[in-house]
C-alpha cells in the first residue's frame, strides 16, 4: 500500500527515533524544510506578512478617499517625495496602490495564505498521513510562492511604480507603457510575479489532490474525511484546471507586450502613437482572466467554508447537519463556478445572449450556497456552544457569507449589472465575501489550529477583543459602501471631486459616507496589531497545548503537541467512524474521536 | 523627532500588553485554568454581544437606508432605468428578506444555545425533508429572478428602433467626444489610420484619406532622411527604435493607400452631414438613441448613473446601447431641487491616471428646444467645420501619393 512505502520515508528523515528531529539542521528544519506542517507555516507566515502590506496599501488609499488632496505625514512617511509629494497621494501611485492590494489580498493572502497554510498542515494530520505525497515538491511550492511574493512586493519600489492597470489588469492598459507609468517594469514585474507564482500554486495542488487520493488511513474513506479536506480537495482541483488559463492569459499580454503580437491589441492610437496591431480582442484576455478569476473566487471561499464547518461542528458540540449534502453543495460549487465567469463582462460588449446562460447560471450557485448557509444554522440550533475565538470567527463567517452572497445575487442578474457594474457597490460585495468571510476563516483557523502549528495556546481574551474589533471595524467599512456603489460612484477614482461639477448633494453624500468608511478601516487596522502580537507572543510565551484542547474528533489531535517528521510516533491510526461524533446518544463522552473503533452495538452514524 | 516619540510610544504599548497577558497568565494558572476552557461567564458574555451586535448591525442598515437610500442617483431619467429600478426594487426586497431572516436566526441562535452546565447538545445529523425544503424554496425564488431579469435584459439589449438617432460616443484618454448622424442618420465609416490632428475620429472620406496619406509621407520622408544623415551619430538604440518606427509607419502608409483604392466617393456624403459635439451631449426627452461606443487608445466604459445604462468602449470594436430619456435636465432640477444639477456620462472603466476626471456632462431637453439646437448644429456640420472646400480641393487620384521608400 502507498501508505506502507510512505511510511519508510518518514522514519526515513527523522532517523527512525522520535526525538531525532532536534537535531535536523536548522537550514533543513527551518528553512528547506520538506515537512508539511513547517511548510504550511512557511505559507502562513509570508501570507501574514504580505497582508499586513496589502493592508497598510489600503490604508494609504483610503485616507487619499477621504480626504482627498490634504496633506497626510502618514503618506508622506510611507510614499515619500516621489509619489506623495507635500502629503498628498498622486493619481498614478493611487492605482498602484488599488492594484498591488488587490494582488496582494486575493493571490497572496487569500490564496497562498489560507489554502497553501491550511492544506498543507491539515491535510496529512486528518487523513492519517505520514507527510504530503511529495515533500520535495511541496517545498519547491512555497518556495516559488516566497519567490513571486518578492517580485511583488519589489515592484512597489521601482522608479516608474508597481502595475496600475487593476488587478485585473485588462488590456489595452496593462499593455502599452505609453497609457499609464506602471505598464512598463511595473506590469512586466507583476506578470514575471503570477508565472511563478501559478507554477507554485499548480505544484501545491497537485500534491494535495495526490495525497488526498492515496495516503488516506486504513478506515478513512472519502465519506469520513473530515468537510475541510473536502473543502481543501476541491479547491486543488480548481487550482489546477483554471490557473493554467490565467498563465495563458498572462503569457498572451506578455507577448503582445514584447513581441509585437496582436492578441489583445486592434486599432490603437495611444498618445499620438499610431499602432500597426490589427486584429486582437481585449475581451479575449477577458474571457481567459475570469476563467481563472470566478473558480479564483471558489479557491478562496471553500476552505474558508471547510475551516468552519469543522470549527462550528466542534464547537457547537454536535455533529455538522446534513454531512453529505455539505459535500454534495461543495462539489456543486466548484462544478458550477467554471461556467459562470461571463457573468463580470455582461457590459463588456460580450454578445447579450451569451450574457443571459451566464445570468442563469451565476444563480444557479446560490442554490447550494443557501444549502451551506441553513445547515450550519441548524448545526448551531440545539448545540451546546463553546465560544472560543475561532467560533466566533466562524460564525462570522457565515453572516459576511450571507451578507455578501445576497448582493451578489443583484449583480448576477445582467438587467441589474448594468446599472451596478464597476461601482462601489461591486467593491462592498467582493470585500464582504472576500475580505470578511474568507479572512474570518482565515482566522478562525489560526485560532483553532494554533495549538497544532506552535504547540502552545494564543489569548483567549485578546482573541475575542481582536474578533470583536474586526467584524465591527469591517461591517462598518463595507455596509455604508453598499450605499455609495448605490449612489452611483464608480470604483478606482482617485478622489469623487468630479460630482461637484454636476450634483453637489451627491458629492455631500459620497464623502460623508467615505469618511466613515476611512474610520473604521483605520480602527479595524488597528485592531489587527492586537493579533498580530497575539500570534507572535503566543508562538515565543503562551502557555503549552494539551494534546486536543478543543475536545476534537479528527485525527490531527492525536499526535504529540510535539512536531515530529511523520507526525504518529507508532503505527498509524485507525479510523472506524465519521469525523462528527460528537454528543453522540449512548455514549458518555460528548465526543468520540475517529480512531476509536464502534463500541459493540453502536451504529455509524 | 515627532515619527521617533510615536515609534516609542508604540514600543511601550508593546511593552505594557505583554506584561498584562503575563500577569493575565499568571492569574489563570493559579486558577488552574487553560486558555482553551472557555469559562461560562466568557461564554455568556460573547453570546449576548453576538445578540447585541445583531440589533447594531439591523439598526445601522434601516439608518443608512433611510438616511442615503436612494438619494444619490436619484429616479431614473430613461425608460430602460425605469425598468431597472422596478426590478432593482423588486430583488432588494426578495434578498432582504433572506437576509433578516437567515442572520436572525444565526446570531439568535449564538446567543440562545450556548453551552449551558448540564444541557447536552442534541444529535442531529441530517433531515432530508429539511433540507429538501431549503433546496427547493431557493430554487423557485431565483426561477422569479431568473424569468424576470432575463425579460428586462432581452428587452434593454436588443437592437435600437429603426428612427433611433445614431450617436458615436467616441472614448480617449482622459475625453469623450460625440458623433452625430446629422439629417441622414447614418453615422459615416471611420478608420483609425486616418486619425490625424484635424480628424480625430478617423473618418473616411476622400479628403482625410489624401490628407492622411501627405502626413504620413512626409513623417516618412523626415525619419527616412535622419537615419541615412551620415552627420549625425546615432547610438544603436535609438537607431533600432526609428526602424521599428519607420517599418510601422509604412506598413500603416501602405493601409491606407489600400483604403484609398477601395473607397468610394459616394460615402463621403455620409461623413460630411455628422456633427461632432466635443463639450456638451445634448439629447432630447421621449427620443430613442442608439449609442455607438468606440476606444482609440485603452478600454473605456460609458456609465450614464442617471439613466442607469452602461456599456463598455473596446478599442477595435463598436458595442451599441439603447437609450430613452424620460425626464429633461429642468424636470430632474425640480425633483432634485437643485439649479445646478446636470445629468452625466462618466467613464467607468480604469483608463489611466486622470480616469477620475474624464466625464461629459449631459442635457437633456423637451422637443421643442432640442429642434431650434439641432437646427444650429446642422450649420456646423464634420465638413463645415474642418474641410469646408471640400469638393473643390478634391485632388486627382494618385497626385498627392508619396512612393514607399523601402
Amino acid at each position: 500500500m502507498a501508505s506502507t512505502a510512505h511510511e519508510e520515508h518518514g522514519h526515513g528523515h527523522d532517523h527512525g527515533g522520535d526525538h531525532h528531529h532536534h537535531e535536523e539542521h536548522f537550514v533543513s528544519k527551518y528553512i528547506f524544510s520538506q515537512d508539511h506542517k513547517m511548510i504550511g507555516k512557511q505559507f502562513l507566515m509570508t501570507a501574514v506578512f504580505m497582508g499586513v502590506v496589502a493592508m497598510l496599501l489600503s490604508i494609504l488609499f483610503r485616507i487619499q478617499l477621504a480626504w482627498p488632496g490634504e496633506s497626510s505625514d502618514f503618506l508622506s512617511f510611507f510614499l515619500g517625495e516621489q509619489w506623495a509629494p507635500n502629503g498628498v497621494l498622486k493619481e498614478d501611485m493611487y492605482l498602484g496602490l488599488v492594484t498591488i492590494h488587490g494582488t496582494i489580498m486575493v493571490f497572496f493572502l487569500l490564496t497562498g495564505g489560507l489554502s497553501g497554510t491550511f492544506s498543507n498542515i491539515l491535510i496529512p494530520l486528518q487523513l492519517g498521513a505520514r507527510d504530503m505525497a511529495s515533500g520535495f515538491l511541496n517545498m519547491l511550492s512555497f518556495w516559488f510562492f516566497f519567490a513571486s511574493s518578492l517580485i511583488m512586493l519589489g515592484s512597489l519600489f521601482i522608479e516608474t511604480g508597481p502595475a496600475m492597470a487593476g488587478w485585473t489588469i485588462y488590456p489595452p492598459l496593462s499593455a502599452l507603457p505609453q497609457s499609464v507609468s506602471g505598464s512598463g517594469l511595473g506590469m512586466t514585474l507583476w506578470l514575471i510575479s503570477m508565472v511563478i507564482f501559478i507554477a507554485g500554486s499548480l505544484i501545491g495542488s497537485l500534491n494535495y489532490i495526490v495525497t488526498v487520493l492515496n495516503l488516506r488511513t486504513k478506515g478513512m474513506t472519502m465519506t469520513r474525511m473530515p468537510l475541510t479536506i473536502w473543502a481543501f480537495f476541491v479547491t486543488a482541483i480548481l487550482g489546477v484546471l483554471s490557473f493554467p488559463v490565467l498563465l495563458s492569459a498572462a503569457l498572451l499580454l506578455t507577448m503582445d507586450r514584447l513581441a509585437g503580437t496582436s492578441f489583445y491589441l486592434s486599432d490603437i492610437v495611444v498618445g499620438s502613437e499610431m499602432l500597426a496591431n490589427h486584429g486582437g480582442s481585449p475581451i479575449l484576455y477577458q474571457h481567459l482572466f475570469w476563467f481563472l478569476g470566478h473558480p479564483e473566487v471558489y479557491i478562496v471561499l471553500l476552505p474558508a467554508l471547510g475551516l468552519s464547518s469543522e470549527i462550528i461542528a466542534t464547537n457547537s458540540r454536535k455533529p455538522i447537519f446534513g454531512y453529505k449534502a455539505m459535500i454534495g453543495s461543495i462539489l456543486a460549487i466548484g462544478f458550477l463556478s467554471f461556467i459562470v465567469w461571463g457573468h463580470h463582462m455582461f457590459i463588456t460588449g460580450m454578445n447579450p445572449f451569451l450574457g443571459s446562460v451566464f445570468v442563469f447560471t451565476t444563480l444557479l450557485i446560490a442554490i447550494p450556497s443557501a444549502v451551506k448557509v441553513f445547515n450550519y444554522i441548524t448545526t448551531l440550533w440545539r448545540g451546546s456552544l463553546v465560544l472560543t475565538p475561532a467560533m466566533l470567527f466562524a460564525i462570522g463567517l457565515v453572516s459576511t457569507f450571507i451578507s455578501g452572497g445576497v448582493t451578489g445575487i443583484i449583480l448576477a442578474d445582467s438587467a441589474l449589472d448594468i446599472a451596478l457594474h464597476d461601482t462601489y457597490f461591486v467593491v462592498a460585495h467582493f470585500h464582504i465575501v472576500m475580505g470578511m468571510s474568507a479572512v474570518f476563516g482565515m482566522f478562525a483557523g489560526v485560532y483553532h489550529w494554533f495549538p497544532k502549528m506552535f504547540g502552545r495556546m494564543m489569548n483567549t481574551r485578546l482573541g475575542y477583543v481582536h474578533f470583536w474589533i474586526t467584524i465591527i471595524g469591517a461591517y462598518g467599512v463595507f455596509f455604508p459602501m453598499h450605499f455609495v456603489g448605490l449612489a452611483g460612484a464608480p470604483r478606482r477614482y482617485y478622489d469623487s471631486t468630479v460630482y461637484n461639477e454636476f450634483d453637489q448633494d451627491t458629492f455631500a453624500m459620497i464623502m460623508d459616507l467615505n469618511v466613515i468608511i476611512t474610520i473604521f478601516a483605520i480602527f479595524a487596522a488597528l485592531g489587527q496589531l492586537l493579533f498580530l502580537f497575539n500570534f507572535f507572543y503566543s508562538i515565543y510565551r503562551g502557555p503549552k497545548a494539551p494534546q486536543n484542547p478543543w475536545d476534537s474528533t479528527t485525527l490531527e489531535w492525536t499526535t504529540p503537541v510535539e512536531h515530529l517528521h511523520g507526525n504518529w510516533p507508532g503505527a498509524l491510526p485507525e479510523v472506524h467512524r465519521w469525523p462528527y461524533d460528537y454528543s453522540k446518544p449512548g455514549s458518555d463522552v460528548d465526543f468520540i474521536p475517529q480512531n476509536v473503533p464502534l463500541a459493540k452495538g453502536e451504529e455509524e452514524h | 523627532m515627532e515619527k521617533l516619540i510615536i515609534l516609542i510610544v508604540i514600543i511601550l504599548g508593546a511593552i505594557a500588553l505583554a506584561q498584562l497577558i503575563r500577569v493575565y497568565e499568571l492569574s489563570s494558572k493559579l486558577r488552574k485554568s487553560g486558555e482553551h476552557e472557555i469559562n461560562n461567564k466568557d461564554n455568556h458574555i460573547n453570546g449576548l454581544l453576538m445578540f447585541v451586535f445583531m440589533i447594531l448591525t439591523f439598526v445601522g442598515f434601516f439608518y443608512l437606508m433611510l438616511k442615503y437610500g436612494w438619494t444619490g442617483r436619484g429616479s431614473a431619467a430613461s425608460t430602460q432605468g425605469v425598468e431597472t429600478d422596478w426590478l432593482l426594487n423588486l430583488n432588494f426586497i426578495i434578498i432582504l428578506i433572506a437576509y433578516f431572516i437567515t442572520n436572525f436566526l444565526l446570531f439568535y441562535f449564538s446567543y440562545k444555545y450556548v453551552r449551558k452546565p448540564g444541557v447536552k447538545a442534541y444529535f442531529y445529523p441530517h433531515n432530508n425533508k429539511l433540507e429538501m425544503i431549503w433546496t427547493i424554496v431557493p430554487a423557485i425564488v431565483l426561477a422569479v429572478i431568473i424569468i424576470l431579469g432575463l425579460k428586462s435584459w432581452t428587452k434593454i439589449t436588443s437592437p435600437a428602433e429603426a428612427d433611433a438617432i445614431r450617436i458615436e460616443l467616441f472614448a480617449k484618454q482622459y475625453a469623450w467626444t460625440a458623433r452625430y448622424a446629422g439629417l441622414d442618420n447614418e453615422l459615416g465609416k471611420y478608420d483609425y489610420k486616418l486619425t490625424t490632428d484635424n480628424n480625430e475620429l478617423a473618418l473616411i472620406t476622400s479628403n482625410t484619406i489624401d490628407s492622411s496619406i501627405a502626413i504620413m509621407g512626409k513623417e516618412i520622408l523626415s525619419l527616412t532622411k535622419l537615419l541615412n544623415n551620415r552627420d549625425t551619430i546615432l547610438n544603436d538604440s535609438v537607431i533600432v527604435v526609428r526602424r521599428n518606427t519607420l517599418s510601422v509607419k509604412e506598413r500603416l502608409f501602405r493601409l491606407v493607400t489600400q483604403i484609398k483604392e477601395n473607397h468610394d466617393k459616394k460615402a463621403d456624403a455620409a461623413v460630411w452631414d455628422d456633427i461632432i459635439q466635443n463639450d456638451t451631449l445634448y439629447l432630447c426627452k421621449g427620443e430613442n438613441y442608439e449609442f455607438n461606443l468606440r476606444a482609440r487608445d485603452v478600454l473605456h466604459s460609458a456609465y450614464f448613473p442617471h439613466f442607469r445604462i452602461q456599456m463598455n468602449a473596446v478599442p477595435g470594436m463598436t458595442t451599441r446601447m439603447k437609450l430613452t430619456p424620460n425626464m429633461t435636465t429642468e424636470q430632474m432640477r425640480a425633483e432634485k431641487n437643485n439649479p445646478n444639477f446636470n445629468f452625466v456620462l462618466m467613464c467607468n472603466k480604469i483608463c489611466g491616471g486622470a480616469h477620475y476626471k474624464m466625464k461629459m456632462i449631459v442635457v437633456v431637453k423637451d422637443k421643442a428646444s432640442y429642434k431650434k439646437w439641432m437646427a444650429q448644429k446642422n450649420k456646423e456640420t464634420f465638413k463645415m467645420k474642418y474641410f469646408p472646400a471640400a469638393e473643390e480641393t478634391a485632388t486627382p487620384k494618385d497626385s498627392l501619393i508619396i512612393k514607399p521608400l523601402i
